[in-house]
């Protein structure tokens, strides 16, 4: 069963991008369709039909609290991780004031947002995790400290407990939220939740669809509502709800679930494979964290001699899906921020490459990849003006 | 095929499907700050991508922003502090289109590099010049005018041999969402509504510059002399009334501005700096254009010395300086005006 969805679209081509987003789980993609077709009606709504949708909703809450280790009413369906990181910061803020604070390496949605407020932006060390120090001295004046569970870019996992315990001890009013839209596939979010007041997920990141996420809004976490109007989500964020995707994310939420062990011994088995192949099959290779400190899926290595645009179109035209840093709109690739904030020479930046592995990746995808990049990294390298 | 967003690329890319060629359009994200002048915004290269889709052909988008930076942005800020004229397109299609996008293209294995000029590339016995686009208007041979041999032999101008109403008429005819879309203006990195001095002013000091006239008599000051081009009347600080006075020499060292008549600007030689060539250095008669869109004059070339036919209007220095054959048909190389 595994990857055959993807690969009968997609034959021929190796996907290792799973860090932008997931092919979709079939039973996600078969739990929503009722909701695109016969069950249509609105859940706010106080008619039969309305009340089985309601239902439905309800029951996908329940399970989506049950993997977070949290209470139904603590969660609250967004239209996805960006929504819901926004909301966060801004909702904090505007609710209690003060500042928000992140380390510089956090996802745009975060980062831009605390910036957006004029809030504090701290360091990393140099496998991108805060620096805990400048946490402890950093938070006068601060009412929401936002770190994320892992990074989009390098894997990285920041240990959220050491995070907790530092900001509760020394700026125990802050409230504390977590993106942890990648560490939904690996990590044990019934661990990480009982650490955080506020806690971001984004479906499409494990098998759900686009377009819906989640916040976690835990006890004594205040947040004023970035959407008004109709008072869905107990008045914290109103707007019809996008049925079909949260019955979609649930149902891809407890898969994960309970699969997450067994795929992190198989997924970091793969990546250890891929890693050690390009290595071993081609110079100057750098693995830019140390695998100890991070994900499964999470493959980023800085290539020397080449430039990434050039080695991504190559793998384009050879089939194999990879990335470099964050794209911007226009999709030009921009220089990393996070690789500036952990310290990587702008030089060696040039030649990053994000592979990310998932549930749909094997081992032929593995062999199949390495080929190409080694194929392509030597063309290149041999082209290159010296 | 490089991209822009604008009609002519867009027209250019259509011509090379149509004859058969695998096609890549490639948008080169240049600028990373403001821009209202209808260049490497996201929405061009929105208009980039949704042409591409419509022609079938894969569609990049390659970050080139940091040489443009080195290449275009930063000469062209350290010129204006120097009292030159650049030509900023001139040197992004020296150092961008025409070095980085082609070596790109070579490392990924492109047999060609095809962009939207209006200018054809023709042989003349045995060797390419870029010869004058079909359309006199819009013809741009001028601003492709550095291009050496290896250049040429791969290079493609798709929309050369039609005229600006032509391209206009078959990207209609097309669907093409770009067909209407108006030429673009001025320089991409530099706001209408800002203008040079707000992008300048933001990053070189500027220095007032003392007026005199020919004879040293200080007749008033400018506030930033960076901002005072060779040839200019309008805007040196003279009250109305009186003769028309021109600039006629920029002094740095002493931030000094001289003004005079007309006639004064009349000169009848020039030197030229950085002569590139398309195939060997020519000495003989040749037609001189010195601006995008100014007539090209007849003159003696002689290694770096242009001795007009008739005396010419002073050219400011820094600007580019395009030699053509003497029928004024194709260019046979170009420099920078002393």
């Amino acid at each position: 069963m595994r990857g055959r969805s993807l690969n009968a679209v997609h034959d021929g081509y190796t996907y290792l991008d799973h860090a932008a987003t997931t092919p979709m789980r079939a039973d996600a993609v078969a739990a929503m369709l009722p909701f695109l077709t016969e069950q249509f009606a609105n859940p706010s709504g106080s008619h039969r039909f309305a009340r089985q949708v309601r239902k439905a909703i309800d029951e996908a809450r329940d399970d989506v609290a049950d993997v977070l280790g949290c209470r139904p009413g603590e969660v609250i369906f967004t239209s996805g991780g960006t929504e819901a990181d926004n909301t966060a910061i801004f909702g904090t803020l505007d609710r209690c004031g003060g500042l928000a604070l992140c380390p510089a390496v956090e996802h745009h949605a975060v980062l831009q947002a605390v910036e957006a407020r004029r809030g504090r932006v701290i360091g990393v060390d140099a496998a991108g995790r805060v620096d805990l120090e400048a946490l402890a001295t950093s938070l006068d004046d601060v009412s929401v400290v936002s770190v994320m569970a892992v990074n989009n870019e390098i894997g990285t996992i920041t240990d959220i407990a050491e995070v907790a315990a530092v900001v509760r001890r020394v700026a125990p009013q802050a409230t504390l939220h977590t993106d942890a839209v990648q560490a939904a596939c690996w990590l044990d979010l019934r661990a990480l939740t009982p650490h955080v007041d506020l806690m971001s997920l984004s479906a499409h990141k494990f098998g759900g669809p686009k377009g819906v996420g989640v916040l976690v809004a835990r006890g004594r976490s205040v947040i004023a509502p970035m959407l008004v109007g109709g008072g869905q989500e107990r008045e914290r964020r109103s707007g019809t709800h996008n049925v079909a995707g949260i019955i979609a994310m649930a149902s891809a939420l407890r898969a994960t679930d309970q699969q997450r062990s067994d795929e992190n011994a198989r997924v970091a088995a793969l990546r250890d494979v891929l890693v050690d192949d390009l290595q071993e099959q081609l110079d100057d290779v750098h693995e830019t964290v140390d695998r100890a400190h991070k994900v499964a899926g999470s493959a980023h290595v800085c290539i020397d001699g080449i430039e990434n645009e050039a080695l991504l179109y190559l793998l384009d035209e050879a089939g194999v899906c990879a990335s470099a840093a964050s794209s911007c709109a226009s999709g030009a690739m921009e220089p990393s921020h996070v690789l500036a904030a952990i310290g990587v020479p702008n030089e060696r930046a040039r030649g990053a490459l994000r592979l990310t592995l998932g549930r749909t990746t094997t081992a032929d995808d593995i062999a199949r990849a390495t080929t190409v990049i080694v194929e392509a990294v030597r063309r290149l390298r041999k082209g290159a003006p010296s | 095929m490089a991209l822009s967003g604008g009609v002519d690329s867009s027209v250019a890319a259509a011509e090379l499907v149509a004859a058969g060629h695998h096609v890549v359009g490639i948008t080169m994200r240049l600028w990373g700050g403001d821009s209202d002048t209808g260049c490497c915004s996201v929405a061009d290269v929105d208009d980039a991508r949704r042409v591409a889709q419509q022609l079938d052909i894969d569609h990049l988008v390659f970050n080139f922003s940091e040489d443009f930076n080195k290449h275009v942005v930063d000469p062209y800020v350290r010129a204006h502090s120097q009292g030159l004229t650049p030509n900023p397109c001139i040197e992004c299609n020296r150092h961008l289109k025409f070095d980085r996008l082609s070596e790109r293209a070579d490392l990924l294995g492109f047999d060609a590099i095809a962009t939207g000029h209006h200018a054809r590339i023709d042989l003349v016995g045995n060797r390419y010049f870029v010869h004058r686009g079909a359309d006199p208007v819009k013809d741009q041979s001028y601003v492709v005018h550095m291009l050496p041999q290896r250049e040429l032999r791969r290079t493609m101008f798709p929309v050369g041999n039609m005229t600006k109403a032509e391209v206009r008429t078959k990207a209609a005819a097309l669907g093409l969402r770009t067909a209407a879309k108006p030429d673009s203006q001025d320089v991409c990195f530099i706001t209408q509504t800002g203008g040079r001095e707000t992008f300048l002013g933001a990053r070189i000091p500027f220095r007032t510059g003392t007026v005199v006239d020919t004879a040293g008599a200080v007749l008033g000051e400018v506030p930033a002399i960076e901002m005072i081009t060779v040839g200019q009347r309008r805007g040196i600080g003279l009250p109305g009334g009186g003769p028309k006075r021109y600039v006629t020499a920029i002094d740095q060292t002493t931030a000094t501005i001289v003004v005079g008549s007309d006639k004064d600007l009349d000169d009848f030689e020039m030197s030229v700096d950085d002569v590139v060539w398309a195939d060997q250095p020519h000495v003989g008669n040749v037609m001189v254009q010195c601006s995008a869109h100014g007539a090209a004059m007849p003159a003696w070339l002689d290694g770096d010395t242009v001795r007009w036919r008739s005396s010419q209007r002073r050219v400011a220095p820094g600007q580019s300086v395009v030699f053509f054959d003497a029928g004024d048909r194709y260019v046979l190389g170009g420099g920078i005006a002393r």
